[in-house]
C-alpha cells in the first residue's frame, strides 16, 4: 500500500491530510499518480499542477519517478515559514 | 541546535542560551519574527504552521551547513514552531555567532530568506473573514534569490 500525504491547501481540496491507497494497474510513475488523483477527487490540474512538488519517502523527486506502491509519497504546495 | 516543535519560542531566553552557546564570539546577531496582528485586509486571529519530518529538519540543516560554508561562524541556533500560533506569539528564532560583525548579520539573513521560501512549511492564517493558506511573495523570492547571485564569491 502507498500512504499519500496532502499538505497545505491540497488537504482542503482532497477534504483529507492522508490516504492508504493500492496503485492501480498503470500508475506506476509520479507523472501518472497525479493524473490520476486528480481524477479520483474530480478536480482539473490541482496535482498535476508544476507548482505541486512531489516527495518519495522524504526526497523531493521528479514526475519520470518509478513507484513501486508502497511507498510514502507527499504532495506538496509551495512552501514557506517564518 | 535546529529546533522545529509546538513549544512557545521565549525569544529573550532563546538569546541567552545562544550567548552561552556563542561563548568568545565577537559579534552575535538574533532574529524574531513574530505573528503579525493584521494581514492583507483583515485582522488575524490564529496563524497555523505545518511542518513535515523529517524533511523539514533535514533542509534547514543543509542551510544550516550552507551558511557555514560561506561565512566563518563559531554557533547557529535555529528555532521554528508548528501549530497554532496567536499574534504576538515568535514564529522563529535564528541566531548566529562570529568573530565579526558582517558574517553574523549575512548568514541571519540568509538564513531566514531560506526559512522564508524554501523551508518545508505551509501556514494557514485565520482571519475575520475565513481562512487562508498563505505562500510566499513575489519579494520573498527575489529576497532569497540574492544568495544565488553571490554564491561564487
Amino acid at each position: 500500500m502507498a500512504n499519500l500525504l496532502y499538505f497545505g491547501r491540497l488537504a482542503d481540496v482532497t477534504g483529507k491530510t492522508f490516504d492508504t491507497v493500492s496503485l492501480p494497474n498503470g500508475v506506476n510513475t509520479i507523472a501518472s499518480l497525479r493524473t490520476w488523483l486528480d481524477q479520483k477527487f474530480g478536480i482539473e490540474n490541482v496535482f498535476q499542477a508544476p507548482e505541486i512538488r512531489a516527495a518519495v519517502d522524504n526526497e523531493f523527486v521528479d514526475n519520470d519517478r518509478v513507484l513501486n506502491g508502497n511507498e510514502e509519497i507527499a504532495f506538496m504546495p509551495p512552501v514557506g515559514g517564518g | 541546535m535546529i529546533v522545529v516543535a509546538e513549544t512557545p519560542i521565549d525569544a529573550g531566553a532563546s538569546l541567552s542560551a545562544f550567548q552561552v552557546d556563542a561563548h568568545g564570539a565577537g559579534g552575535i546577531v538574533s532574529f524574531s519574527g513574530v505573528v503579525r496582528d493584521v494581514a492583507k485586509t483583515n485582522d488575524v486571529s490564529t496563524l497555523f504552521l505545518q511542518a513535515y519530518s523529517p524533511m523539514t529538519e533535514n533542509g534547514i540543516q543543509a542551510a544550516v551547513d550552507e551558511a557555514n560554508t560561506r561565512w566563518p561562524l563559531t554557533a547557529i541556533h535555529v528555532k521554528h514552531r508548528t501549530g497554532e500560533m496567536a499574534p504576538g506569539d515568535t514564529i522563529v528564532f535564528v541566531a548566529t555567532a562570529s568573530a565579526h560583525r558582517r558574517a553574523a548579520f549575512e548568514a541571519a539573513d540568509f538564513l531566514m530568506d531560506y526559512l522564508k521560501t524554501k523551508a518545508v512549511f505551509w501556514k494557514k492564517e485565520t482571519t475575520t473573514e475565513g481562512n487562508r493558506w498563505i505562500e510566499p511573495r513575489a519579494e520573498d523570492y527575489l529576497d532569497s534569490a540574492r544568495w544565488d547571485e553571490t554564491k561564487e564569491t
